[in-house]
This record gives structure tokens, sequence and C-alpha cells, in this order.
């Protein structure tokens, strides 16, 4: 665009046409394109600075910065008081966040042959978890299970049924639209949910006391990078 | 412009003749000539105007409005909501734009007449305007509660209470109780934004007012035919786009150069209601009037003098009995305007200065010779003053 509007100028100024009716014809021509370029570089310089002035209000939706840096959002979680089988719901960064004593049966059950072929992703593949639980139980360790009790497929807080005399595995359901899920927080394949839920990072200080929102085994862990909150 | 098509008979333009309308008014609207760079600050106003709803709403989705969180959450604003430190320097410093932008805009208008015949309405609208405003920017001041908003408000609410008869229930239904609390802070966050958008309401009627009588000129005399206007597109789209251009970098200047200029450090301090701050100064664009409010021994006085002197302006119209328009014919005027000008920035200066011996006597006599100007001056010069003629037609007259 610039080359044309210097050939133009060039046109205009040092071309001397021998006849009256080529220079008018000449600056004809060339006169619209000029302003053209003007008007194009105008209406551009424009929407730059349209764009650059929506720039910090667009920013600001993005709501506080370093929040979370500049507060302490561990938590610790005394385990003595929780039965086996039973589960306590804890609330971290504001989040609801399971907190089970597992039975030997539902460990075995979370083991037990045939149920990997009902479950979405049983060996934990997807990134829903610290490293150090990227295993068969989920956890750190097999007796404490700690999920983010929110559902993966629209955000409800599953159920929890705890093993009975009839089940004595133990599993999460989901009121809103009947997710499932077994007691390791994975997703079955016959409901909604696409994936298993997540697990915070979580440290074990003592066998009784559990800390939540730091990995040891996995220290780069942000909750912030799994597949689905 | 003969290559434009004169028939639009789109689908739209027989329902809503939006684009027929615009063209007319916006495009083809004839202009006249000689226009100076002060018409566009009506202009500059707008875009002042603009970017401060803009940034309001964005300030707005941050703010909240009660007394235990006001303070930290402009706080929270100003230092980690991203860029939101940003978004509240275009709102502070936007403020101060368009008060100095309005105050050279109503400038202009009385010293070219523009209030004169058939202009009334505009000048009415426009003043109108100029007190809404002040409401705005005084609600508004209040909400970062701070030192400075919560004894600035003290003091009002407490000149409201003085007025006699109306005053006290007045402050009752804007407080909504006895004392400046959390109510009264919630009333003025709704105050804040409800006065800005009947701005926006009543500019439209001080436009529509303009585009009926047409603009007036430096000469003050109307248009005589085609070879006196211009169209407004191109002529003063670009004229008034370079000075937006202008405008904006000086606006500019101000946010991310000066952004502590205009702001007083003791607003930054949270709002303690057993602690005045040692030197209370109002912002710069309050500061003629808080000098009239300082001039005289008296509370009522004070209150009646400084109301007055904005009440005054909507008499304008009907006070200057002159014919003549623009001041540049008009020899006496030409001197005496200037001066009121100057009163009014020696009222800013004595606001900004304790009210003791230099400065109190300066804001005595530029209050005197305000009241002066407006009503023994406009009403009377006419019959001693000797005016140069007019000129016929606006050809040559830049």
């Amino acid at each position: 665009m610039i080359g044309g509007l210097l050939s133009k100028r060039e046109t205009m100024t040092s071309d001397q046409p021998s006849s009256p009716s080529e220079t008018e014809i000449s600056v004809v021509e060339s006169a619209p394109k000029r302003r053209d370029v003007l008007a194009s570089v105008t209406v551009g310089l424009g929407c730059a600075g349209a764009c650059a002035l929506a720039y910090p209000f667009l920013d600001s939706l993005n709501g506080t910065r370093g929040e979370n840096a500049a507060e302490d959002d561990t938590i610790e979680v005394d385990l003595s008081a929780i039965a086996p089988g039973q589960q306590v719901i804890v609330k971290w960064r504001g989040w609801p966040v399971f907190v089970q004593r597992r039975t030997p049966d539902m460990l075995a059950a979370l083991r037990a042959p045939g149920l990997d072929q009902r479950l979405r992703d049983p060996a934990s593949t997807i990134m829903q978890q610290p490293k150090d639980a990227a295993n068969w139980h989920r956890s750190v360790v097999p007796e404490i299970g700690v999920y983010v009790g929110i559902c993966t497929h629209l955000g409800c807080v599953p159920n929890y049924d705890p093993p009975s005399t009839a089940d004595t595995s133990g599993h999460y359901a989901c009121p809103c639209h009947g997710s499932q899920f077994d007691a390791a927080g994975r997703a079955f394949k016959d409901a909604p949910a696409p994936y298993n839920l997540p697990v915070p990072p979580v440290t074990m200080l003592t066998p009784n006391r559990v800390q939540i929102g730091k990995s040891k085994g996995d220290p780069g862990f942000d909750i912030a990078n799994i597949q689905q909150i | 412009m003969t290559e434009r098509p004169t028939h639009e008979a789109g689908w739209l333009e027989k329902r809503l003749p939006i684009v027929s309308v615009f063209r007319r008014e916006y495009v083809d609207f004839p202009m006249p000539r000689n226009l100076n760079s002060l018409w566009s600050f009506g202009a500059f106003a707008m875009v002042a105007l603009g970017l401060l709803v803009l940034s309001g709403i964005f300030l707005a989705i941050n703010y909240t409005p009660t007394m235990a969180d006001a303070f930290a959450s402009i706080e929270t604003i100003d230092r980690r909501v991203a860029s939101g430190w940003l978004v509240r320097a275009i709102h502070m410093g936007g403020v101060s734009m368009l008060f100095a932008t309005l105050y050279v805009h109503m400038g202009r208008s009385l010293y070219y007449g523009s209030y004169k015949t058939p202009r009334e309405l505009i000048w009415l609208t426009g003043t109108g305007l100029l007190a809404m405003v002040m409401i705005t920017a005084f609600a508004g001041y209040i909400l970062p509660w701070g030192q400075m908003s919560y004894w600035g408000a003290t003091v009002v609410i407490n000149a409201v209470n003085a007025v006699p008869g109306i005053g006290h229930p007045l402050a009752s239904w804007l407080l909504g109780g006895d004392g400046l609390g959390d109510v009264a802070l919630h009333r003025f966050y709704v105050l804040h934004f409800v006065t800005a958008f009947s701005i926006l309401g009543v500019i439209a009627l001080h436009v529509a007012s303009i585009h009926v009588s047409g603009s007036n000129n430096p000469t003050g005399v109307d248009p005589q035919g085609p070879d006196d206007t211009v169209p407004f597109h191109p002529y003063y789209t670009s004229k008034d786009g370079l000075g937006i251009c202008l405008f904006l970098a000086v606006y500019a200047v101000l946010i991310f150069f000066l952004p502590n200029l205009l702001t007083l450090s003791d607003n930054y301090v949270m709002a303690n209601p057993v602690v005045t701050p040692k030197d209370i100064t109002p912002e710069w664009y309050f500061a003629p009037f808080y000098a009239i409010l300082r001039a005289v021994p008296s509370r009522l006085g004070g209150l009646v003098l400084a109301a007055g002197s904005i009440a005054v302006l909507f008499a304008v119209p009907w006070l200057d009995r002159s014919p003549v328009r623009s001041a540049r014919y008009r020899p006496l005027l030409k001197i005496a305007l200037p001066v009121l000008f100057f009163s009014f920035f020696m009222l800013g200066m004595a606001g900004m200065h304790a009210p003791t011996a230099p400065w109190l006597w300066v804001s005595r006599l530029c209050v005197a010779y305000w009241y002066a100007y407006f009503l023994i001056m406009l009403p009377l010069l006419p019959k001693i003053e000797k005016t140069y003629p007019v000129p016929v037609a606006l050809q040559g007259q830049n």
C-alpha cells in the first residue's frame, strides 16, 4: 500500500505530462487512492487504540492476582475420629473434600475382578491426581482416601454410600444426573461423569494426621492444571 | 459525495431510519465553516464521560459499598485486581479531565454568546449537566471511604442540614437515619451511578437541541447560506478527531506519569469518625465553590453564595441583554469576561489554601466580582457598550 502511495506521489510531482488533460487524469486517479490510504490507516490505528483501551477492562474481569500466593491455603485433618468405612467432608479452597477411612473390604472391592472393565479410567491415566495418587487406590496410603467432592459431570456434590452388609464396597452417587464413582472416586462407564473425582495434593503428616494442599510425593502438582475440577 | 446513493430504501430504512438520520445529523450536517478548536471541547467531554462510565462499570464489579469493606475493596482494585490500578486511574483521571473540559466548554459559551437565543435550552441543559456532574463527583468521592471521603461527606451533609426548612428532611432522605454509615454509603453508591446514567439522558437532550438550532460560531453570526457552512464529515470529524488525540495524550500523561498529582494522600487512610485530617482541601474542581463557601463568616451565607454562584448561571441567557452574541464585537465584555475567568481561577487557588489573610480577601473580592458580572454587568453593559460592526457572512472570518 505504501509503495503504491509513493509511486503515485512521484507521478504527481516529478512526471511532466505533455498535455494538460494527462495531468488531470493522473491527479484524478491518484487522489482518491491516497485518501483511501489515509482513511484506512486512521481507522486501523483507531481500532488498535480501541483494542489497547479494551485490554485493562477485560483483564480486570480476570479477578484478583496473587491471592493464593499470599495466603497459606493448606489445612490439616485429624483422622483419629474417622471410623473405618466413614468419611468426613472438609472445606479446602472453598471446595468440599471427602476424607474417608477404608475398611479391608473396601480395599478388596477396589481390586475386584471385572471392576476395571466398568470404569472409564481405572488406572488413573488422565491427570486428575498428583503422581503419588496415580495408583490402584488413588491415594497416598491405601487406608485413607481424599477426593475433591465435585462431580466431573456438572459440578454437584456426590453422596457417599458407606459400606453396608449388602454392599461392602462403598461408592458415590451424584444426586443431579446419576453419575457413579467407586470408593476411590473412579467414574463408572454407564453414567455421565467423564473423569474420575480429582485428588487434591495430600501429605500424610502422621498416620492419623493428613495435610491437604501440599503434596510431598509430587511437590510440583497444581490442582489448577488437572483435566477437570 | 456525489457518488453517494440518494435512494435509501433498505429493509431497515423503511422501519427505522437510523442510517439516514445519522447521515443527516453527523455526516452531511452543515456546520459553520469558522469554528475554532474551542468547539472541540464538547467532543472531549463526551470522550471523558464515556471513559468514566466504562471504567465505572468495571470498578463497580469489584467494589463493595459497606463501611467494613469499601476501603479494602478499593485497595484490592488498586493492588490485586488484574489491571485494576489502570481502570481506577482512568476513572480518577477522567473526573479531572471532564471538569477541566466542562469549564473550558462553558467559558467558550460565555465568550461567544452561545447561550443566547435560540440556544437557551442548550445552555440550560448544559448548566444542569454541570450540576449533575458535581453531584455525581461528590457521591463518587465518598465511595472509597477514606478520610477525605468521610470528612468531605460530613461537611456537605451538615451543610445540607443547615438549609432552613428543607435541609433536615433532605439530609435524612440522603442518610436514611442520623449518621454517616452503611445505609448512607450504600445510598451514595446508588446515587453515584443513577446520576451518572441520568447525565447520559440529559446529554441526549443537550445534543438534540444543538442539532435543532445549529452550532454557534466565533462571530456569533448565523451562517447565511451554503458558502458559510461545511459538512460535519470530514471537516469536523477530522478536526475533533485530532483534538481528541491530543486530549487523550494529556489524559494519558495524567494517568501514567502523574497519577498522584490530583489525589490527596489522606484519602488513602481509612475513614475514622473520631479524627479529622489536619488539612482538608477539596478536589481542585470543587475548590472555587469551596472558597465561596468560606468567604463569608456565616454558615447559611456561605451556602447561599456557593449554591447561588451556580444557580445564577441558569439565568444567564436572560441576564445578558446585548443583541450581539460574540465578545469579539463587544469591547467592554471582552475585558469583563476574562476578568471573570481570572476570578474563577483565583477562587480555585483560594480554595486550595487556608482561609487566612491574603486568600480570604482574594476569595471575597472574586466572589463579589462573580456576582457583579452576572447580575450587574451582563444586564447593564449593553446600555453603555458601543459594539463593533458584526460581519454579514462567515467566509473569511476564521
